[in-house]
């Protein structure tokens, strides 16, 4: 299949990757931006926490607020990053609009920003949404600078008060430049630009979260994109009952050591397993009602590097 | 019995850590959990308070601060408000403990500091001021800060002869230590004695009397935010002015109760990268603030009792009875092995790189159980486990 009509399967242009912390959030929002690349295309991946998870992510120095090139993709595409930083996104907002140049310093000097931004934390998550509708909606001489945006959103637990930025801010501001700044993120954030896509492991606790916020967006108007299963297992034994004279025959047959102690341990092993993917069947069919769109990655079994991303980039295009 | 808990500093040997031990000390009034989010933080605060009520007879209260409402769940509570309510379904007939448990209501526990520290009259000032109700429910690090309020409360009634807090799934484990930190320069900041300055001289307007240099500034206070909201904001901080000095009192005595032997610190972690690097920076943190760190608890980890079967054998050996008839279920037997096998590699690797960077902070590796824990009987198999992997 065609790289065009790979990319094409993730239509949205802002994709907001959300997920409960542990779940390899940051690892598929990295994969999602190589997997988008193909075919050409320029990326911005985003991070708006501070955590510098990308850099780490991929061996870099801890990001700058600057639009650098972090990864190559085969095919000239590229992936760009940039860590939103609030204060930095807030003195680039008043230069763009209001030209305030010594008065912008100022304000950071008498610590206004980080006044303003710790007093009305919906301020804060304006100022960091609205850059990431910049980028999304930047042009230069009539095109787009990204053809995509990918954005490591907060976790599942922050993530509706997160993009519900209108709410936030109406309590403060009824009028005026805040106001104009949070109407336009959200209309970004509920048009088919916009999808936000949840990542989860087939574990109790973070597949709860994902169905909670997927609840919450779903009630703030905020349609979802994906369900992407990380860290999926090979489906070993299919409906097999393993009983200890078919695993001795089987070790016999292989050379290896039959003894009842190395059965008795292959067989708790096997049951243990057997147990776990009982109750990721039921977790999947869970998640399965909710009736969107799944992909599942595999467990990456020698960690997270470079080569990891690029075997989710392909499982997330190739699905 | 403190030895375990100053242990880091001089016990060179491979440290174990002993649950049984930090629990048994009646020096210990109060176990703090901290680690990133998705750890299994609440359980073990959980099952560590279970263990304590029951093998230690401690009259103990769990302190959660999960929105997710987990603890409830697994205490088989079905409401958790701002006081403590007992947990049923626990056996300390033979030790006289008491289990208790509670979840953080922020905005009610903001509400209360705010009524205490002020007149009735300015509270409801407070009270209806829309960045109040931002802030009481939003501000990033009021959760931390009203954890830590939270905790000054439960020790200041001396009802409680353990204390056990499971920290707010935070950005950053970190929050917890410098929230109060950050509150106190908030409240010190120039920009908000900028803001004051008009309000305590009685003046009308935010920005009317503030000296010429800052003209430019006010104006473009004005133009970003407009007149609405500065109304709103200054009414805020000069109501707020009258409870500054409480406040940071309060969070100075908290901040020192933590720094106190009766306090533990303990780190959790899954055997995760991420996981293990957030702990290692939280226990720079504690060493460097002098905090009493009393061990590393790696949860959710892998082990197989066959570790003389390698994962290289054992996926030879399945792939060679591929090509056999009927031998599948012994191939697929040997590729879980081998996965776990690999997996177990991986954990082991990611957990050296906490013990090589603090060799002498007791560690203990809880196994992964097949399904979560729902209940008081999965969080005592929990604390039981806990309290055997710290035993040679």
């Amino acid at each position: 299949m065609g790289d065009q009509q790979r990319t094409s399967r993730w239509p949205a242009r802002l994709h907001v990757v959300t997920g409960k912390g542990g779940t390899g959030k940051t690892s598929v929002a990295a994969a999602l931006a190589l997997g988008l690349a193909e075919g050409g295309r320029r990326v911005l991946l985003v991070e708006v926490e501070g955590r510098q998870g990308i850099a780490q992510l991929f061996g870099a120095e801890p990001l700058p607020y600057k639009e650098l090139r972090i990864a190559q993709v085969p095919g000239g595409g590229e992936v760009r990053a940039l860590a939103v930083d609030a204060e930095e996104a807030l003195l680039e907002y008043l230069e763009m609009f209001y030209r305030l140049g010594a008065a912008g310093r100022a304000l950071r000097k008498v610590g206004a920003i980080d006044f303003a931004t710790t007093i009305a934390p919906g301020l804060r998550d304006v100022l960091l949404t609205g850059k990431v509708k910049e980028s999304t909606t930047r042009a230069r001489d009539g095109r787009r600078v990204y053809d995509a945006v990918v954005l490591d959103a907060p976790p599942t637990g922050r993530i509706g008060r997160f993009l519900n930025v209108t709410a936030e801010t109406a309590r403060l501001a009824k009028v005026g430049p805040i106001k104009t700044q949070s109407e336009g993120v959200a209309s970004l954030l509920r048009s088919p630009i916009t999808s936000v896509h949840v990542v989860t492991l087939l574990e109790e606790m973070p597949v709860q979260e994902s169905l909670d916020a997927i609840a919450e967006l779903r009630a703030l108007d905020i349609s979802i994109g994906r369900i992407i299963l990380n860290g999926v297992r090979p489906p070993l034994l299919g409906e097999s009952k393993v009983t200890k004279a078919e695993l001795k025959r089987g070790l016999t047959a292989a050379g290896l050591a039959a003894d009842a102690g190395t059965v008795a341990v292959l067989q708790d092993e096997a049951k243990a397993h057997l147990t776990r993917r009982g109750l990721e069947e039921s977790l999947r069919a869970e998640l399965a009602e909710l009736g969107l769109p799944m992909v599942e990655l595999p467990l990456l079994a020698r960690g997270v590097d470079r080569d990891g991303l690029d075997a989710l980039a392909e499982a997330l295009m190739g699905d | 019995m403190t030895e375990h808990r100053t242990g880091y500093a001089r016990v060179v040997t491979a440290a174990r850590f002993d649950l049984d031990a930090m629990l048994a000390d009646p020096v210990t009034k109060i176990v703090v959990c901290c680690g990133s989010g998705g750890v299994g933080k609440t359980t073990t605060a959980a099952a560590i308070g279970v263990r304590a009520a029951e093998v230690h007879g401690r009259r103990v209260v769990v302190l959660t601060i999960d929105p997710a409402r987990r603890l409830a769940q697994s205490m088989g509570l079905t409401e958790l408000d701002n006081t403590p309510r007992q947990v049923k379904g626990i056996d300390t007939e033979g030790t006289g403990g008491e289990l208790h448990a509670m979840m953080l209501d922020m905005k009610r526990t903001f509400d209360e500091v705010v009524q205490e520290h002020t007149t009735p009259q300015r509270a409801a000032e407070i009270f209806a001021n829309p960045f109040y109700q931002a802030m009481s429910s939003t501000f990033a690090g009021t959760q931390e800060y009203m954890a830590m309020e939270k905790l000054g409360q439960l020790q200041g009634t001396d009802e409680w002869d353990l204390i056990v807090v499971d920290t707010p799934p935070s950005r950053s484990a970190l929050d917890f230590l410098d929230a109060p930190a950050r509150l106190s320069r908030f409240l010190d900041g120039r920009m908000l004695r900028l803001l004051l300055a008009p309000a305590r001289s009685g003046g009308r307007s935010v920005f009317s009397l503030v000296t010429a240099s800052f003209g430019l500034f006010s104006r473009a206070v004005q133009k970003i935010l407009g007149a609405q909201l500065l109304t709103d904001l200054s009414g805020f901080v000069a109501a707020l002015d009258s409870m500054f000095g409480g406040f940071r009192q309060r969070a100075d005595e908290t901040y020192r109760i933590l720094q106190d032997p009766q306090t533990a610190f303990l780190l959790i972690a899954s055997p995760e990268r991420d996981a293990v690097r957030e702990a290692a920076y939280f226990a720079e943190r504690l060493v460097a603030e002098r905090m009493p760190l009393a061990g590393l608890v790696l949860n959710r980890v892998h082990r197989s009792e066959l570790p003389g079967l390698t994962a290289d054998e054992a996926e030879r050996a399945a792939a060679a009875l591929d090509e056999t008839d009927g031998n599948e279920v012994t191939a697929d037997a040997l590729r879980i092995h081998a996965s776990l096998l690999r997996q177990t590699e991986r954990e082991t690797r990611v957990a050296a790189t906490f013990s090589d960077a603090f060799p002498a902070v007791p560690m203990a590796a809880v196994t992964a159980q097949p399904t979560d824990v729902h209940d008081v009987d999965g969080l005592r198999t929990i604390g039981a486990a806990l309290a055997t992997a710290g035993q040679p």
